[in-house]
């Protein structure tokens, strides 16, 4: 067995044969040339071809994998029709009268070459698409005739790194996995394998020598590893992998776009959890509802001074945008505790969980504060916003809260800014104080959404960070739900809606309590989503006090 | 010459697509439109000069307009990129 590692471009495994994909390269000779005039032509005119062939490629593409991925032959017209890049080349004959293809080779490598040296990932492999418009000019210069690859069932390709139009020119009917020596997940080959559905491994840094061509391949595109002619331990093992992710997507594929919605009726909403908009991805690959929980610190932690209201309002907006009407969610600034930023310049103290920390902060330190809710209420009209204050303890500090509130509704109203007035704001039930007070703060907001990973730790005085207490950490305690059906009741009773954010709202032991107890959302890791749906349509309510008698 | 300052929201920057799109919008109007950011400047109907500029998101870059039709040029860049980046 031949075992590979490289990065995992794409995720699944598939089982197949390899085909090892051998790149046309070419070698430039260069050679002296006596009328420039002429290799300028001949230039132009496998230019015009090369534009034919891609307007061609475009076409094809368009049919089989779609506008967005059609799109490179439409920019590689655009590139290889580039001023600059064809001037060079025509300069290059012109002065020192050398042939076209060679011309076309060293503009090539120089315009790579910008590429290869910027300071951005995805800037990086364009150097590829230079290359790649550059061979199918040569391979026009010098006529030669690109052969058509005939692909075994169940193809595993494997290749130094594939160019968008050797790509196009496989048969994808027969493609399971791609095995790349080079590239990176923003390679064409890792794309295209992600819009395929198949499973890729890129940057493996191992040529494969030809003898293996036809030999069985496992790929792992989840791992990034890569198993040629598997031990009968592997393939076994690999095999009850594949079972088990062609159930999660069989369990995706049937839950999409379904309803949270029990045996007898009941409904629930179902929002994600993020850290920001790079999770956004996640959060509509798993259908969810909305977005009941999105965790505003890493604008602070990202940065190496306090982010600004402008930087802070695109993100929100992004967000909101992204998620078309769709309920989001902020909780303010939360940081303090275990979530320290220099910058802010905290004190050490003794026991930082009982602390300063998330409001405290940003009450203390309204300038902070009053930035980031000014991003946020401009951010208001592109969708549907809520707003989150954290480790709420007493209704002074919502009056306090929504003083500012008021004088930064004022100033943008003064300034002439949009914003919705109506913007809904809700606390973070967190600590045992505002569950015992949560008729009085119920009526003082719109939502609540209980953060059971701190009201657990506050409740049972044991540090959730010290993992010797783990054993006391114990969120199905007693103390811990009668707090959560406190908090549900009281909020009903007075006008709100309730969420719970916190861990145990993925734990499915409990979902037929939450729904027993009227919880309106659950907020979780996006990746818990279509479980707990599946969860909640298996469910059925009816009893509900039998049901809360028998947890609580 | 008429100018308008811009800042990227895209999450890529002015990466492949738009920069193909905006060599298009650029080439469709009668006048010679730049992109500046920092101390380069790109003809902005070269793809190559627009994309090795290396815009990213958050960056601000400043468009000029030079020609006949200049303020109806300004105009449609300034939507061209509101839409697209």
């Amino acid at each position: 067995m031949t075992v590979l590692h490289g990065k995992g471009a794409s995720g699944g495994i598939a089982i197949g044969v390899v085909k090892i994909q051998f790149g046309n390269e070419t070698c430039i000779k260069r050679a002296h040339i006596e009328n420039a005039e002429a290799e300028i032509e001949r230039f132009r005119l496998a230019k015009e071809r090369s534009l034919t062939e891609l307007k061609e490629l475009y076409e094809k593409a368009l049919g089989e994998v779609g506008e967005a991925n059609a799109r490179i032959f439409e920019i590689h017209q655009m590139m290889t029709d580039d001023e600059d890049y064809t001037e060079a080349i025509e300069n290059l004959i012109l002065s020192q009268q050398v042939n076209a293809e060679y011309a076309v080779g060293v503009t090539s490598d120089n315009f790579a070459e910008m590429f290869s040296s910027m300071d951005d990932d995805y800037m990086k492999e364009r150097a590829a698409d230079v290359c790649d418009i550059s061979s199918r000019l040569i391979k026009n210069l010098s006529g030669s005739v690109a052969k058509a690859s005939l692909l075994p069932e169940n193809a595993i390709i494997f290749a130094k790194d594939l160019t968008p139009s050797e790509t196009v020119q496989l048969d994808k009917d027969k493609i399971i996995g791609f095995c790349t020596q080079q590239g990176s997940k923003n390679s064409h080959t890792s794309i295209l394998a992600r819009t395929m559905g198949v499973p890729a491994v890129c940057a493996t840094e191992t040529e494969l020598p030809p003898e293996f061509d036809g030999a069985e391949a496992i790929i792992d595109g989840s791992f990034g590893t890569v198993y040629i002619n598997p031990t009968p331990d592997i393939r076994e093992k690999m095999i009850v992998r594949q079972n088990e992710e062609i159930r999660r997507k069989e369990l995706l594929q049937n839950l999409k776009g379904k309803e949270n919605i029990t045996q007898n009726g009941q409904k629930i909403n179902l929002y994600a959890n993020i850290g920001g908009p790079s999770d956004l991805g996640e959060v509509l690959a798993n259908d969810a509802g909305g977005i009941g929980l999105f965790r505003s610190e890493f604008l602070y932690l990202e940065s190496d001074d306090y982010p600004g209201e402008e930087a802070q309002f695109q993100c929100y907006k992004k967000v909101l945008e992204c998620m078309h009407g769709k309920k989001v969610i902020v909780r303010t600034l939360d940081i303090g505790a275990d979530k320290q930023i220099d910058y802010f310049h905290l004190d050490n103290e003794e026991n930082p969980a009982l602390g300063y920390r998330a409001i405290r902060i940003c009450l203390t330190r309204t300038d902070i504060f009053k930035t980031q809710l000014r991003a946020l209420y401009r951010a208001s009209v592109y969708g549907n916003l809520g707003i989150m204050f954290p480790m709420i303890i007493s209704e002074e500090e919502i009056s306090e809260i929504k003083e500012i509130i008021l004088q930064v509704k004022s100033e943008l109203a003064n300034a002439g800014i949009p914003f919705n007035p109506d913007t809904e704001i809700g606390i973070m039930i967190e600590t045992p104080a505002s569950v015992m007070i949560s008729d009085i703060l119920a009526k003082e907001v719109d939502f609540f959404s209980i953060g059971t990973n701190d009201l657990t730790q506050y409740t049972l005085a044991a540090d959730r960070q010290n993992p010797k207490l783990d054993a006391f950490c114990d969120p199905h305690h007693k103390a811990i739900l009668r707090m959560i059906k406190i908090a549900v009741d009281n909020a009903h009773k007075n006008g709100a809606w309730v969420g719970i954010c916190g861990e145990l709202a993925a734990d499915t032991s409990l979902t037929e309590l939450f729904l027993a107890m009227g919880v309106d959302e659950l907020s979780v890791s996006p990746a818990s989503i279509l479980p707990l749906r599946e969860k909640i349509r298996h469910t059925s309510v009816k009893d509900r006090r039998e049901i809360i008698n028998k947890f609580l | 010459m008429r100018e308008f300052e811009y800042t990227v929201k895209d999450e890529l920057g002015i990466h492949a697509r738009p920069a193909g799109l905006l060599v298009k919008a650029a080439k469709a109007t009668n006048c010679r439109i730049s992109v500046v950011k920092g101390d380069k400047s790109a003809d902005a109907t070269r793809l190559f000069a627009v994309m090795g500029l290396g815009i990213k998101q958050g960056d601000t870059v400043r468009v000029t307009c030079e020609g006949e039709s200049e303020d109806e040029a300004l105009l449609q860049m300034k939507s061209f990129f509101e839409n697209n980046l």
